[in-house]
């Protein structure tokens, strides 16, 4: 692919979308898919065909749109600007293109809903694309900007001149620990090693997250262009996305991704007529939390048991085959692109003091509008839950909001005005994490929520170091013994002490952080523990106190 | 000279044997595409029993345990046969918080199975997922392959009670 080339299919499509009067985008996410979208894809097509309108209307798949609730979403764009539609069947479908399309007023009854509130305050830079461009059709995402931040670094940019970009922005791994990228990038660049790799880690498995899938499905061009970048900036030739077993429909869309790049020369030998050269590779996961760790990460690549072991030596320097690797999360691949073309300054422009640029979060639980949603760091956490999120259905009160998964904290309503970004959020004893965030009310006991997270990581622990592996079952233990009300204080020290154990004994961040939700739900929520203890009463008549022993409460 | 190894065929004849000897080529016989390779057996055969992990070990010149020690590592891979249909409940946080545990009992108790058993008759597998990323969607629970979301533990039932013919009999019972 020349720079020519690039051009001409810019130019081409964008011709191809003057000529055209509607834009209809189909959310093609998995979570629209699941709730009916191809069959509203299907009666559209239908529609505007029946209507003659085939011509002047592009009907096409694209990025989630955000409000996962009210799907299937379809979004209409004209001369009259940008509506939504939510919950869109054959019926409505129809309904659509005859009101709109044809008579050129949006539908109101059919528009989703609060709307203005959810896309106010966020800020799109990774999900930019969604509702704009097709992710199996390439031609769209290039016309959209994708690779031109490739073609100008690796045409115009030295690779320490790109790496100086990405330092100067500020961004942080958004992976959940938040190690500055440009620095991470610059030990790789520096690192000896015969060959490097470049590894994109989408083994997205804190439960109630789903940020990197939605990135994937809806906008793969944006990583493997990071990547790209990446191994321009590092001297890599190799790269592998690392992407779970569970999300087939990402895994579908990459594939179709790096095919289309390859064909077009975005990917492979002479990119852009220079010498650079980039393949790229997936690798399935199998079902394995502990491979979020990088180091498990890669011993699942090379394809033994995924087991972490000890750091240093870090990937940057001994990674793959015992050779330098650089290893950032999708999000972070996908921040780049951006960064490149507009420029590390602007990014640090946007955020607070550490914490800059823009985060992506998949809002779910007991919250009025789940969904995918982009925001500048430093929101507070009320603007996210109330205004973005629409608060907490059925009239009941917030308790609590979790984040970092099975290694954050839950936070309660005294620090909803607590700016969201990496240092605020490490205050109160929670993480940034990937960017779950799930909303729970008085409905969730919070000693359950402790137990459900090391229930989690007790499973998940690979075994390897004697703390996690038997310390997540004693802990995991002693939680079941509270929620059943036959503990007592001791057994609460016992939990005390042993989480201490945990944190600072075990090999990898599992097992570190696996007493997190405890020490944060502790720290917050005691009474409803001592609840438990002292007046064997569940607080929130989730836990069945008297049941016969043994049992597993549930909600 | 032939410089791949050579695999003698599988002795039973069994023709998926050949497409497994198709993937393993493709990864060149290289021990890091282990997963890559289980993946495809678990794709043809259902399951992985012994006699398909000693032929990949065989295949890949690599010690029985190490294949054996992946296989038994990553939860994707199934040691014993699968249903005719799976039934995955996801338990994420979200679904959790919104009541995936009730829909994982409701099932359990129709079926007589525990999460990760499959029924007597072979019909139905339970198995729980960790988080299948639905979470917009939740409680969510995977049929055969199709997500279904903002599910009940009637609705679930409903699902699992066609293919065996046993939920709608203990929707009645209650």
């Amino acid at each position: 692919m020349s720079t020519e080339a690039r051009r001409e299919i810019v130019e081409k499509e964008r011709a191809e979308r003057e000529g055209r009067r509607w834009r209809v985008a189909v959310c093609s996410a998995a979570s629209c898919q699941s709730s009916g979208g191809q069959a509203a894809r299907k009666a559209l097509e239908a529609a505007v065909a029946d209507a003659g309108l085939k011509d002047e209307t592009d009907v096409f798949g694209t990025g989630c749109l955000g409000l996962c609730h009210a799907g299937p979403l379809v979004q209409v764009e004209g001369a009259s600007g940008c509506h939504l539609y939510e919950k869109v069947n054959g019926e409505k479908a129809a309904r659509i293109v005859r009101g709109h399309l044809e008579g050129g007023e949006p539908v109101g009854e059919l528009l989703a809903s609060g709307t203005a509130a959810f896309f106010d305050k966020q800020l799109r830079v990774v999900l930019e694309s969604s509702g704009r461009s097709d992710p199996e059709r390439i031609e769209t995402c290039v016309a959209e900007g994708a690779y031109e931040a490739l073609q100008s670094a690796v045409t115009e940019m030295a690779p320490v001149e790109v790496i100086h970009q990405v330092t100067e922005s500020g961004l942080r791994g958004r992976g959940g620990a938040g190690y500055p990228t440009g620095l991470k990038w610059s030990t790789v660049y520096k690192a000896k090693s015969q060959r490097k790799f470049v590894v994109c880690n989408a083994d997205e498995g804190d439960p109630g997250a789903f940020m990197d899938r939605s990135v994937l499905e809806g906008d793969p061009h944006r990583v493997l262009e990071g990547m790209a970048i990446a191994a321009w900036a590092v001297g890599a030739e190799q790269g592998y996305v690392y992407v779970r077993g569970e999300y087939p429909l990402a895994i579908s869309r990459l594939k179709t991704a790096i095919k289309q790049a390859e064909r077009l020369q975005f990917l492979g030998t002479r990119i852009f007529d220079t010498g650079f050269s980039f393949r790229v590779d997936i690798r399935i996961g199998a079902g394995a939390f502990v491979c979020g760790e990088e180091t498990a990460l890669m011993a699942s690549i090379e394809g033994r048991r995924g087991t972490p072991r000890p750091r240093p030596p870090y990937p940057a320097t001994a990674g793959l085959w015992g050779e330098a690797t650089l290893i950032n999360n999708v999000e972070t691949f996908a921040s780049v692109p951006a960064i490149v073309r507009r420029g590390g300054a602007w990014y640090a422009s946007i955020g607070t003091g550490k914490s800059k640029g823009t985060k992506v979060f998949a809002l779910a639980g007991k919250i009025a509008r789940t969904g995918l949603i982009e925001v500048p760091m430093g929101l507070t956490l009320r603007e996210i839950i109330f205004d973005i999120g629409g608060g907490i259905p059925g009239g009941r009160r917030f308790k609590a909001a979790q984040t970092g998964g099975p290694s954050g904290g839950c936070i309660p309503a005294e620090h909803l005005d607590l700016p969201v970004d990496y240092e605020s959020l490490a205050t109160v004893g929670s993480i940034m994490g990937s960017g779950g965030l799930i909303v729970m009310d008085e409905t969730s006991c919070m000693v359950d929520v402790a137990k459900y997270f090391v229930d989690f990581c007790r499973e998940e622990s690979c075994g390897k170091c004697v703390p996690c592996r038997a310390g997540t079952v004693q802990l995991h233990g002693l939680l079941d013994k509270i929620t059943r009300g036959e503990a007592s204080r001791a057994d609460l020290d016992l939990v005390e002490r042993l989480s201490d154990l945990l944190r600072d004994t075990s090999l990898c961040g599992l097992g570190q952080t696996a007493p997190n939700p405890v020490v944060s739900t502790l720290r917050f929520f005691r009474d409803e523990y001592l609840a438990h203890i002292d007046e064997r009463r569940c607080p929130a008549g989730v836990c069945r106190i008297g049941a016969s022993s043994g049992a597993e409460a549930r909600p | 000279m032939n410089l791949t190894p050579q695999t003698p065929p599988h002795p039973s004849g069994d023709k998926r044997f050949k497409l497994l000897d198709v993937a393993i080529k493709r990864h060149q016989f290289r021990q890091d595409a282990l997963i890559e390779i289980l993946h495809t057996a678990q794709e043809l055969f259902g399951f992985l029993d012994d006699d398909v992990l000693i032929y990949v070990a065989r295949a890949l010149r690599a010690p029985l345990s190490r294949v054996y020690g992946v296989a038994t590592f990553y939860n994707f891979f199934s040691l014993k046969p699968k249903g005719e249909h799976t039934c995955v409940v996801c338990m994420g946080t979200a679904c959790y918080v919104k009541g995936a545990g009730a829909i994982l009992s409701a099932l359990e108790t129709a079926h007589g199975v525990r999460a990760g058993e499959t029924t007597l008759d072979g019909r139905l597998s339970l198995v729980t997922a960790r988080c299948v990323g639905a979470c917009g969607l939740a409680p969510a629970v995977v049929f055969d392959g199709e997500m279904v979301g903002k599910l009940t533990a009637e609705s679930a039932l409903e699902r699992t009670g066609a293919w065996t013919g046993r939920g709608e009999g203990a929707e009645g019972e209650r």
